[in-house]
């Protein structure tokens, strides 16, 4: 596999166009066809909260090595409308393309001189062909291809997959690629962008932030998913609705975030592994059952995709301004695990860690993504479940009756056994009030106190344990002259920087700290002891993780990078904030 | 066979003495050991309230829970494991108020959990407020000039929400109240049994004496319960005559039935292994 871009290695793509012209499909076709060509890619995409109309894009990096996040420009643009034109061709690096519609009334040429043009007849292929308007956006990819060279023939085999059993769609898909391929190549010259398959390549899937927590939930067999619809959490439900037999999963959609939470304690207290998923405004709703799951001491899994508040905010963009609501949600005091994964790769394994940790600790735990994560497409290998395993900790499946059953039976290591109800010999009492062994409500002083310490104690195996899932993770250079501390989503992005800082001779490394709660507070102090300058990169307006930090470890962050526009932070900022500390 | 003493608990009682709460506990018991079923298959969910403590005064598997929560919670349970019978338990403050937005959702579901509402028209652990089926002008200390509202009605909520069984009963009648407890764990299908209750404390109005003046059994009178449009019109009744009995029953349906992962067996027994992703996998490459 070859693969030159303008500006490096990589290639990058934005599909623009309405809402409702196919962009996301069209973003996901290429990206398919791209890997399937050998190359790894990212995929990002960016759209408001509406059916049609209104402006979406896409944008597409690829590349022979890991790619990470999206880049800070485009090589090619491909415009489905005037306005995706005039919002992207600043995105352009110079001597990138545009691909556009010659129907249109913006002529590219006068908005900028050094890109290349490619006005083809989008609207008259998809005429001539008979088929609807929204094929444009396959004839357009068909264009695209020719511009880089690359074989039609694995896009026609992902046409043919994605839309399998579907003959017509097919068919006329198929036709509007290969009509703007042909018209490509009759008509333009490349676009001095190249790839080029190659027969060598690894077993690869492309997959979403979301699609890795639904598998991450399948392979550690999470058997019941209640979840209220709210994005960007909602194609974890579409994904496991559409997967309810293979998974063995009851796929639940309640009458609100309340009911979805409480079904999930109802199904976990019966011995059942169980999730949901929301967003911050779903997720204030669960708060009160959070502390149900906690009391009780009933194993679940939250997960939460955040998006920018407060309130309604934006529906469909990012941010991470609910880390320390997250740490801190519902009333009293209790042990929870709070977990942060920062790809798709992080998504499936840490799910299926979280699951573990659920049960063996009998806690709350929450995965807490964000859009830009949740939504976005990323290639890698296929996720292997056995990495993990399955824990479920101390349950037991039948009781010898000679003693009454306690369910918080006062042990040392914190952890009462659990039953499955509906065995011989023992009923098991969970209590949202505090409690006696026996789940008897209580409000005795010593019971009290000895219950709240029992529940506490968890927490010395529970850090030992998260010490060793390698709760803080350290990437690049061992002797930085920079550091980049951060969190969740925004390593790619944080990744793409350290390569690109490389590439000017920067020696620096990205400190991800993806256990959150409890805290790793040694590890991370140990970690930000050196005079090298370190900053601070969130997606939020406070810089949460650094307030964790100044908290646990006394260590104050003063350079911060915090963006809190919807938007993800783009690598070339960080380079720029990194240059800047360093000053 | 289980004994009305293998179903109490050391947990002392710690209801006013005359509370309907000891007339619905005891019945459960009754209905339980009836019907002959074994403790370890029975669960019992409760919400907040006085009712509350039944998961402390009876001896199955119980959970008690949030306020106004016990539906989606049994319904989990449910789901998980179709051999349990679950038994949800609710005030009126609970099922009516806080609680509603479930009712409606679980009775269209028919979700295979009984609710029993202990309805004393009064909210009485919180220390005397009016209540979602407190009657107008129903003074309390939140109350002062009388409720300005309109009670709701449960039963008439619950027919039009699909409930496939309907009843009342009354918490001075307690053979009459096992029965209907035995009729409801009977029926295959969501059912609501609201339980008339006087509240000795809080509610003066509503007494044992005011409902004995005013209930009568629907069975006596020839009520046909697979009847909704007789359903609904027993269901208005309020006042002089008040019902007590079976309003509405019916077959549909369990929402459990739905859901193929089921048909393997309940989902809490399904041995848990790594399963085998490489068809998933295959469809994202």
């Amino acid at each position: 596999m070859v693969c030159i871009g303008i500006k490096d290695e990589t290639i990058s793509f934005l599909i623009g166009g309405e809402a409702g012209q196919g962009i996301m499909r069209s973003g996901s076709l290429l990206g398919r066809a791209l890997m399937r060509g050998g190359l790894h890619i990212f995929g990002v995409n960016d759209y408001p909260s509406l059916i049609r109309g209104g402006h979406n894009f896409y944008i597409l990096r690829a590349s022979e090595r890991e790619v990470y996040s999206q880049g800070d420009g485009v090589d090619l643009l491909i415009a489905l409308n005037d306005e995706s034109i005039e919002l992207h061709i600043n995105d352009l690096y110079p001597g990138g393309g545009v691909i556009y519609d010659e129907e249109g009334k913006l002529d590219p040429r006068e908005l900028r001189g050094d890109v290349k043009t490619y006005p083809t007849p989008l609207t008259g292929i998809v005429k001539e062909i008979g088929g609807p308007r929204v094929v444009r956006n396959t004839a357009a990819l068909g264009v695209a291809l020719s511009l880089i060279g690359f074989n039609p023939e694995t896009m026609r085999g992902v046409i043919r997959d994605t839309f399998k059993g579907r003959e017509g769609i097919i068919e006329m898909n198929i036709k509007a690629l290969d009509r703007g391929y042909e018209y490509a190549e009759r008509n333009f010259e490349g676009l001095g962008c190249r790839v080029e398959t190659s027969k060598s390549r690894d077993e690869r899937i492309m997959v979403t932030g979301n699609e890795a927590i639904a598998l991450g939930a399948i392979g550690a067999g999470c058997r019941f998913y209640a979840a209220y619809p709210m994005t960007p959490a909602t194609p974890i439900l579409h994904y496991l609705a559409a997967h309810d037999e293979e998974a063995g999963m009851v796929v639940v959609q309640p009458e609100s975030e309340i009911a979805a939470i409480n079904m999930v304690i109802g199904a976990a207290y019966a011995g059942v592994r169980a999730m949901t998923a929301t967003s911050g405004g779903g997720f204030c709703l669960m708060t009160e059952a959070l502390g149900l799951a906690a009391m009780t001491e009933t194993p679940i899994v939250v997960v939460i995709n955040q998006r920018p508040g407060p309130s309604t905010g934006m529906a469909t963009y990012t941010s991470q301004g609910d880390l320390l609501f997250t740490i801190h949600a519902s009333q009293g005091e209790f042990p929870r695990v709070v977990v942060a994964p920062g790809d798709v790769d992080e998504c499936f394994y840490l799910t299926m860690e979280a699951f573990n940790l659920a049960e063996r600790f009998q806690i709350p735990v929450i995965i807490l993504a964000d859009k830009y994560l949740a939504e976005s497409h990323r290639s890698t290998r296929p996720f292997d479940p056995s990495r993990v395993g399955i824990d479920r900790g101390e349950l037991l499946t039948e009781w010898s009756g000679d003693e009454e059953y306690r369910r918080y039976r006062l042990t040392e290591s914190g952890i009462s056994p659990r039953i499955i109800p509906g065995i011989e010999g023992a009923t098991m009492l969970a209590n949202t009030n505090e409690h006696d062994e026996y789940g008897f409500a209580t409000t005795n002083p010593e019971m009290v106190k000895a219950m709240m310490d029992k529940r506490f104690r968890k927490l010395k195996a529970l850090r030992r344990e998260i010490e060793r899932l390698n709760p803080v993770r350290v990437y690049g250079s061992e002797e930085a002259e920079a550091t980049i501390v951060g969190w969740g989503s925004t390593k790619g992005p944080a990744l793409e920087a350290l390569r690109m800082l490389e590439g000017e001779g920067i020696k620096a490394r990205f400190i991800q700290v993806v256990y959150l709660e409890p805290f790793p507070a040694e590890r991370v102090e140990e970690l930000l002891s050196g005079d090298e300058p370190k900053l601070l990169v969130e997606m939020n307006k406070t810089g949460q993780l650094g307030s964790l930090i100044k908290l646990h470890t006394g260590v104050t962050l003063e350079h911060r990078l915090l963006r809190y526009d919807g938007r993800p932070v783009n690598p070339g900022q960080i380079c720029n904030a990194i240059r800047g500390v360093m000053r | 066979m289980t004994t009305m003493e293998e179903l109490s608990t050391p947990a002392r009682i710690t209801w006013c003495p005359g509370c309907g709460n000891y007339a619905i506990l005891t019945a459960v018991k009754r209905a339980i050991v009836e019907l002959g079923l074994r403790r370890e298959e029975v669960v019992a969910v409760t919400g907040i309230g006085c009712h509350g403590r039944m998961t402390n005064y009876i001896r199955v598997n119980g959970i008690h829970v949030l306020h106004g929560r016990v539906l989606p919670v049994a319904t989990g349970i449910k789901l998980a494991n179709q051999r349990l019978t679950v038994l949800g338990f609710a005030g009126d403050g609970d099922a009516y108020s806080i609680g509603m937005g479930h009712l409606s959702h679980t009775a269209r579901r028919n979700v295979d959990v009984k609710y029993i509402v202990h309805d004393n028209l009064v909210y009485a652990l919180t220390t005397g407020q009016t209540s979602p089926t407190s009657e107008p002008g129903f003074r309390t200390r939140s109350t002062p000039r009388g409720a300005y509202e309109q009670p709701i009605n449960p039963l008439l909520q619950a027919l039009a929400s699909g409930a496939s069984f309907v009843a009342r009963g009354f918490a001075g009648d307690v053979r009459h109240l096992t029965m209907l407890l035995k009729e409801a764990i009977r029926h295959r299908g969501f059912a609501l049994i609201d339980v008339l209750q006087p509240c000795m404390v809080w509610n003066r109005v509503n007494t044992y004496e005011w409902y004995r003046e005013r209930v009568y059994k629907l069975e006596e009178e020839g009520h046909d319960p697979h009847s909704l449009e007789e359903a609904y019109r027993r269901a208005v009744e309020w006042g002089e005559r008040i019902p007590i009995g079976i309003l509405y029953r019916e077959e549909r349906p369990l929402y459990h039935e739905h859901f193929p992962p089921l048909r393997r067996g309940s989902l809490a027994f399904q041995p848990l292994k790594t399963p085998d992703l490489t068809p998933l996998l295959e469809e994202l490459s």
